[in-house]
């Protein structure tokens, strides 16, 4: 083991490299370009043995890196923003071809105006295609769930590709201390590449035509929905297998920061949820009982997990990075579509926060939690459902 | 020195022009304080970056692990790579009123604020030792020596963390440039 200090983009990089991926072919675009400009860096120092592809696209790019893992290999892309959007065709479509590979997303968000700041529409543009999604909360994180994404998404009960994600500049290129795994301990973890069928030179296999029947092909859709939620088992597993090799556990699906005793809750993912635990530290101090529930997982959507953990409180703050237009935050539609049918009828809010990378820290999310406190305990409920933070 | 390391988190402002280093100074820093057995986070402005505009970088320092990722905004000690800048640009915006400056000079200027204020010739130091790129004196890294003097991070840290990101005649260099800076760096007013 050896400690170094890395941006969020390096620590994927060695990841990729510790994960023996033979494969990377990616298009250049702020805020990843590091990502693979450090894979490069690694492969012409030999220290990695990996085949780049370049690509004219970011479609072209999870094309050629689909061909490979297809192909029985272990492969690799990153994006962000406009350009995950522009893949976006074969994002499905290597999820249909139930073909496990990883690709990190640096949340961007999305224009016009131009803009390389962080927020969460690109990733969540993606919940619906039949990816593992998941979001790290730090660069330690970063590093360790892009390994273990490869563990998770070529395991015979999933077999379907995996995003890890990170924010833009305030985990992809902020510095931190990370602890870097040997490649033993790391070898010793991740088994051989296992996938449910390989593509052969000299072996006919038919890919992608016309369906003759139609009842598989609608129980094969289906089963993408039940692959991610065996999924759920698997995440947890791999947690702790990984948390026996290094001591880091990060609690799997979600992670449960002082829920036990708490009467309110933040509910978050990704980088912001460092904030949220230092309001709610300090909400404590002044007599707010507040925990974080920090969501690794946005698919699976761990709602069982999720419900547990929000049963019993007296209020719930759910935040979003992103919006669906038209409705409201996508985390907070998860959480309260869920809710219903189990039959939790509890004060909670969605705030949708930090758009276009606007910056939102623990004085914010201490004020926006104080005033909740005084909304349910003056009303019992809450009065707008639906809140945009208009920063300070 | 070495008092402000006392306070549980010290928060760090470079201040130079793009191109000369500010990013890489924050990195050093922050690896200098790993080994020390501290933790930290070094971080760019967030934004676009044009070579020879004002610039700044940033480093949180820490005894425990840094949560948040919000901009510094109240630093508890500015570093300044060149002191031209401070015609444009209000350098000490935010200090704390605790707060320290090191700044690479030859002469003192003479401040509107009262604050702690350290100086070195980084730009000599730089020329002596011939680091020089593009015609520009390479003083980021003799600026981080000055700075962990001030706020009480040992040398054999920064030299250690100077020979792990950079490499070869450039380390070698660099960790020259921060040894003499560590050593040269002084109060201003102090006796």
């Amino acid at each position: 083991m050896v400690r170094l200090t890395l941006t969020g983009n390096h620590c994927v990089a060695y990841a990729v490299k510790l994960s023996k991926v033979k494969v990377v072919s990616a298009y250049p675009i702020t805020p990843q370009t590091t990502i693979v400009e450090k894979i490069s860096e690694l492969v012409d120092l030999g220290d990695a043995d990996i085949k780049m592809i370049r690509v004219e696209s970011e479609h072209s790019a999870l094309a050629a890196v689909y061909g490979a893992a297809t192909a029985g290999v272990r492969a690799f892309t990153a994006t962000s923003s406009h350009g995950l959007l522009y893949m976006h065709e074969m994002v499905w479509w290597v999820a249909q071809a139930r073909v496990p590979l990883v690709m990190a997303v640096v949340t961007r968000t999305i224009g016009p105006p131009w803009n390389i700041w962080t927020d969460h529409h690109d990733i969540m543009d993606q919940r619906d295609t039949g990816w593992l999604i998941m979001m790290a909360e730090n660069n330690q994180e970063v590093l360790d769930e892009t390994i273990k994404l490869f563990k998770i998404t070529e395991d015979p009960e999933v077999y379907l590709p995996g995003i890890v994600g990170l924010d833009a500049f305030i985990l992809s290129h902020t510095v931190e201390p990370v602890e870097i795994p040997e490649q033993e301990l790391v070898d010793s973890f991740l088994p051989e590449r296992r996938q449910p069928y390989v593509i052969k030179s000299g072996e006919a296999l038919i890919m992608g035509n016309v369906p003759s029947d139609l009842l598989t092909n609608s129980r094969m859709r289906w089963d993408i929905h039940l692959g991610l939620r065996r999924a759920e088992k698997v995440i947890d597993r791999v947690d702790m297998e990984w948390g026996k090799l290094t001591g880091r556990r990060y609690g799997g699906l979600t992670e449960c920061y002082k829920c036990e005793d708490a009467d309110y809750l933040f509910v978050g993912i990704g980088a912001w949820v460092g904030d949220m635990r230092l309001a709610a530290d300090r909400l404590r101090a002044v007599g707010m009982r507040f925990g974080v529930l920090k969501i690794r997982y946005v698919r699976p959507f761990p709602y069982l997990r999720v419900l547990d953990s929000v049963r019993g409180k007296k209020g719930v703050l759910v935040f979003d990075r992103s919006v669906s237009a038209g409705s409201a935050g996508p985390l907070f539609l998860d959480l309260v579509s869920h809710m219903y049918p189990h039959r939790l009828n509890i004060p909670i809010k969605n705030v949708v926060a930090g758009l276009a990378g606007y910056e939102v820290n623990y004085e914010d999310f201490f004020r926006i939690g104080e005033s909740f406190v005084k909304e349910v305990s003056e009303t019992g409920w809450v009065s707008e459902f639906l809140e945009f933070y208009p920063g300070r | 020195m070495g008092s402000v390391l006392n306070k549980d988190t010290v928060e760090v402002r470079f201040h130079g022009r793009g191109g000369q280093g500010a990013v890489t100074a924050a990195h050093i820093l922050v690896d200098s304080a790993m080994r020390a057995g501290l933790w930290g986070t070094a971080f760019p402005f967030f934004g676009a970056e044009r070579r020879g505009a004002p610039v700044t970088a940033y480093a949180r320092i820490s005894h425990s692990k840094v949560l948040t990722k919000s901009m510094v905004r109240r630093p508890d000690a500015v570093a300044v790579l060149d002191p031209a800048i401070m015609r444009y640009v209000n350098v000490f915006d935010g200090l704390k009123e605790s707060g320290v400056a090191v700044i690479n000079c030859t002469e003192p200027p003479t401040l509107p604020i009262k604050i702690r204020l350290y100086v070195v010739d980084a730009t000599k130091i730089a020329l002596d030792l011939g680091l020089v790129l593009a015609g520009w004196p390479l003083v980021n890294v003799a600026m981080v020596g000055a700075l962990s003097r001030v706020i009480g991070i040992k040398l054999n840290y920064v030299l250690e963390a100077i020979t792990n990101i950079l490499t070869g005649r450039s380390a070698e260099l660099n960790a020259k440039a921060a040894e003499r800076a560590y050593y040269e760096v002084s109060e201003v007013g102090a006796s």
